[in-house]
């Protein structure tokens, strides 16, 4: 369609155009993701093959030193007088091989059943068989230390390589002196993210990668190391969570997914514009005592919300304070099933989600509303533009614009809100196939299956689940967004 | 200059008919002020209903946490005010431990020993004001003497009011001034590089004018007895009740996260946000990958974890600090963000002038981010407090390895909640008070804080 064609379209029409248009598209953007992924895949080939071939140049070229490296990493270093690079490969290659004898072959070839020899008793004594437990942490384990050696003496090698080629030219190498002096200057990030990067993997990547793979296996309270095994099954647990029919887990699982989106929704954009609302009456001139509103409002910020949700939760309760002065009152009869009725519970945490999360957004507001340019609205108001249409014209595209990656992550951020759902209603009122509740968000569901249920394959699914939807969500979001800024462009 | 006032007119033009119309100016405005007034009069009334609601169930928690367990119920009543006001509720939490004489003690022992140590600098700062600071070492001798001096005092004392077996405490005490004095030395290595004049700042305590020289001894003394009751924490033990040994215990996790997970995310955001490498981009993708799979996922694998390392149960405390700082380093983009917007050309002077990159990230970065430190120590200062899904599960039952809020929690959620109820908000107000003051005081870095990391994403 021409330019001016579109610009004669009303509203309506050209929002189904570029809908249309976005639509029309996602196949050719997941051909070129395909492609691109096929192209970095043939990269990846490639520089393996490369540095493949570059292993055997290095050691036809290279000198005693280069070649022993080959065998005993660090060895090289040491002869050229750089011992302390030296010395850290050597002692990396030492514990390697230590671990890999005493635990890591034994680990890795159990991998594969995830142990066979079952715990049995033998009189009173019990004898302990396989864990499958441990060879799945292990076994991940090793296979993240084996990679990391095999990377570690492949820059072993290639430091040998530079290193040779320094000398042969005559230059001099640089010392421990120099390689430590460097850790605080040209090297400093290695220094400063080399202990965060060691907890982020321990803490995070590796239970991660662990659990991804519990998915497969039947790790539930049946099969529980150590004195019961579990093995793989495959994709038996998806099918489990995505199978039909009613009173199901994949009935459940779609009742609880259908609410957390519900109710990541609203929490999101009713806290929103609720708090922008707030945020423009503060901010209007003429309006006294503007710090003190914010205090007051700011005040469930601070107050840590178990104190104050589950306060609130028990204000809500069949016998709390609400209903116990309505009925006083003679308002009601009988009390009001705030938490005990599926409809009630669901609307009930969105309306005590607005008071804690309306101040959040008023904060923001206010700093985005004191950004805009003064001169829009001056020029606005002689044009004799009315309140309405200042804000529907300035003021929420301004906001749209600036909040828009922002309202992406608060959405995500909403979807695993554990807090509210547990603190105010821990998920009930059960009744879900699956020990889910009504108000249960995937995570909490997640949560009681990893805690009171202990059956981890359906959480470890779930996990896997929400993490599918969320990067959904964010890559749809982020093609649509105009304002994902190139990260360089406000330094 | 015009003497004459002219007269204000609105004209509307009216394209069609070809006219001018004139509209009387006071008339206009008189309506404009009565419409604006009654707009603002609805806000008003806007604004205070939203406080009312949002400060009721504070007010309530209050009331209620002074309705007496003993003399009435102490769970759910049909009435909000109690009929007499006690402090039964309050006197239940510190039931069996000796809290108000320790403190009373250690507060005594503290001001004390402050005093008698701020005189002594205040004197060996006029003294080396007299020599003109010329001895450094000299000058870091006399002050490190008087530190010492007061230390010992407050050791000795503390031991005889305490009865504290002396060996125990003198061990303790020693551990603890190495540990100072290692801080010591560190900090006034790094500060004497910087500023030479550092010698006679501390005896700058040692002002000309009378008004401001008692207003900085009052501020020193005040920093010597923060820092020697906190000494007397660790030198001799309060017997605590279980609420006690809970609210320390989290108090605990909250100090050591605090200055942990500070130095971890400053880290990360400072190299991601300032230092070009290889690899870069590669971090940041994966923790935005990571930081799309739910929190609690990881939980059985974090709890083995933790009992490998003996840190569950009796050694939750160590164990959740662990916990909370060791991914922090993920939760690195408000202070990107906020480092983002240095400018670049600060760090490319200073190291045009032969700073190393950790000089540059020391003495001129870290001075400029102020407001995003503070705010990073008091996210990472207030999390703690709330947290009650990992300290319960890695606590697991232990009472004496619970926080407030897995204690809190269970006395509201199990069958007897209808007579913990009110001490839970006895509790809770104690809880909040505390960290809402604090909250409140350094709102404004808050704000910054948290309207940066929205608009930058």
């Amino acid at each position: 369609m021409v330019d001016l064609n579109y610009l004669k379209l009303s509203k309506p029409q050209k929002l189904l155009y570029n809908a249309g248009r976005f639509f029309k598209s996602i196949p050719g953007r997941i051909a070129g993701g395909i492609k691109g992924l096929a192209m970095s895949v043939v990269r990846l080939i490639k520089g393996l093959a490369l540095s493949i071939v570059d292993l055997f140049t290095t050691f036809r070229d290279g000198d005693w030193k280069t070649r022993l490296s080959y065998l005993v990493m660090g060895s090289g270093s040491f002869a050229r007088g750089q011992w302390g690079r030296g010395l850290l490969f050597f002692l990396f290659q030492t514990v390697f091989n230590l671990y890999m004898v005493n635990f890591g072959i034994a680990y890795l070839g159990k991998l594969s059943t995830l142990g066979v020899v079952e715990t049995y008793k033998e009189g009173r004594k019990t004898v302990y068989g396989d864990n499958s437990f441990l060879i799945l942490l292990y076994g991940v384990l090793t296979l993240f230390f084996v990679i990391a050696f095999i990377y570690t003496w492949r820059v072993n090698i290639k430091q040998n390589k530079i290193a040779q080629q320094i000398v042969q030219s005559g230059r001099k190498l640089k010392s421990t002196k120099d390689d430590l002096q460097s850790l605080v200057d040209s090297q400093f990030h290695k220094t400063l993210l080399a202990l965060p990067t060691l907890g982020v993997f321990v803490f995070t990547i590796l239970p991660i990668f662990f659990m991804i793979l519990v998915a497969f296996t039947n790790f539930d309270y049946n099969h529980q190391p150590p004195s019961k095994l579990f093995t793989w099954v495959g994709f038996e647990n998806f099918k489990t969570l995505l199978s039909s029919g009613s009173a199901s887990y994949g009935d459940t699982f779609r009742q609880v997914l259908f609410w957390t989106l519900v109710w990541a929704f609203f929490a999101t954009f009713l806290n929103y514009f609720l708090g922008m609302f707030v945020a423009i009456m503060i901010n209007k001139k003429g309006i006294r005592l503007k710090k003190m509103w914010r205090t007051i409002l700011v005040m469930t910020i601070a107050i840590p919300q178990f104190v104050s949700l589950l306060y609130v939760s028990k204000m809500f309760a069949q016998d709390g304070l609400i209903n116990t002065y309505l009925m006083k009152w003679g308002w009601i009869a009988q009390p009001i099933p705030f938490w005990t009725n599926p409809g009630w519970a669901r609307f009930t945490i969105i309306l005590i989600n607005i008071w804690i999360g309306i101040p959040y957004l008023m904060l923001i507001a206010t700093g985005i509303l004191m950004n805009i340019p003064a001169d829009l609205y001056e020029s606005a108001r002689i044009d004799g533009a009315n309140a309405m249409q200042m804000y529907g014209k300035i003021t929420l595209p301004y906001m749209l614009f600036v909040t828009g990656p922002y309202l992406l992550t608060s959405f995500t951020g909403n979807i695993n809100n554990f807090n509210v759902i547990f603190l105010l209603s821990q998920g009930k009122p059960m009744g879900l196939a699956g020990n889910a509740g009504h108000t249960d968000l995937l995570i909490t569901w997640l949560y009681r299956m990893t805690v009171s249920d202990t059956n981890y394959k359906i959480a470890a699914v779930i996990g896997i689940m929400v993490f599918v939807v969320l990067a959904v969500i964010n890559l749809v979001v982020y093609n649509l967004i105009p304002s994902v800024k190139n990260e360089e462009d406000f330094q | 200059m015009a003497e004459k006032k002219i007269p204000e007119v609105d004209i509307i033009v009216d394209e069609k008919a070809g006219v001018i119309k004139e509209v009387k100016p006071q008339q206009k405005l008189r309506s404009k002020k009565g419409h604006e007034r009654r707009i603002n009069g609805t806000i008003y009334t806007v604004l205070t209903i939203m406080s009312i609601v949002w400060l009721v169930p504070f007010v309530f928690l209050v009331l209620q946490s002074f309705r007496s367990y003993q003399l009435e119920k102490g769970g759910m009543v049909d009435y909000l005010l109690p009929k007499t006001f006690s402090l039964d509720n309050y006197a239940f939490l510190f039931e069996g431990s000796n809290f108000f004489s320790w403190m009373g003690r250690a507060l005594l022992i503290a001001a004390g020993c402050a005093l008698v140590t701020a005189l002594l600098v205040h004197a060996a700062g006029k003294w080396l004001d007299k020599r003109d600071g010329n001895g450094k070492a000299a000058g870091i001798a006399v002050i490190a003497c008087c530190l010492a001096i007061g230390y010992a005092l407050m050791v000795a004392l503390s031991c005889a009011l305490h009865q504290y077996a002396l060996n125990d405490c003198l061990v303790k005490a020693l551990i603890l001034l190495a540990v100072f004095a290692l801080v010591g030395y560190i900090v006034a290595r790094i500060y004497l590089k910087q500023d030479s004049k550092l010698l006679r700042s501390i005896p700058g305590y040692v002002a000309e004018d009378k008004h401001e020289g008692a207003k900085k001894f009052g501020a020193m003394a005040l920093e010597f007895g923060a820092a020697f009751v906190i000494l007397q924490m660790v030198l001799t033990p309060m017997v605590e009740s279980q609420y006690l040994k809970w609210y320390g215990n989290t108090l605990t996790i909250a100090l050591f996260t605090a200055v942990i997970q500070t130095a971890i995310v400053l880290s990360v955001s400072y190299s991601l946000s300032r230092l070009r490498f290889k690899g870069r981009k590669l971090i940041m993708n994966t923790v935005l990958v990571l930081g799309l799979f739910p929190g609690f996922l990881t939980m059985i694998t974090l709890y083995f974890l933790l009992k490998q390392l003996g840190l569950t149960q009796a050694g939750s405390v160590p164990g959740l600090i662990l916990i909370y700082c060791a991914s922090s380093g993920m939760g690195y983009y408000i202070s990107k963000g906020f480092f983002d917007t240095i400018p670049k050309s600060l760090d490319e002077s200073a190291r045009i002038d032969g700073a190393t990159r950790f000089q540059v990230f020391l003495k001129i970065i870290m001075p400029l981010a102020k407001p995003i430190v503070i705010y990073t120590v008091l996210m990472a200062f207030m999390a703690p407090w709330g947290d009650y899904v990992f300290a319960s599960y890695v606590a697991f039952g232990h009472q004496d390895g619970y926080n407030v809020a897995v204690g809190l929690y269970n006395w509201v959620n199990t069958n007897d909640y209808q007579n913990y109820f009110t001490r839970f908000c006895a509790g809770g107000v104690l809880v909040a008070v505390p960290i809402t003051a604090l909250f409140l005081a350094l709102q404004k870095y808050y704000v910054e804080g948290v309207t940066g990391g929205a608009v930058k994403g």
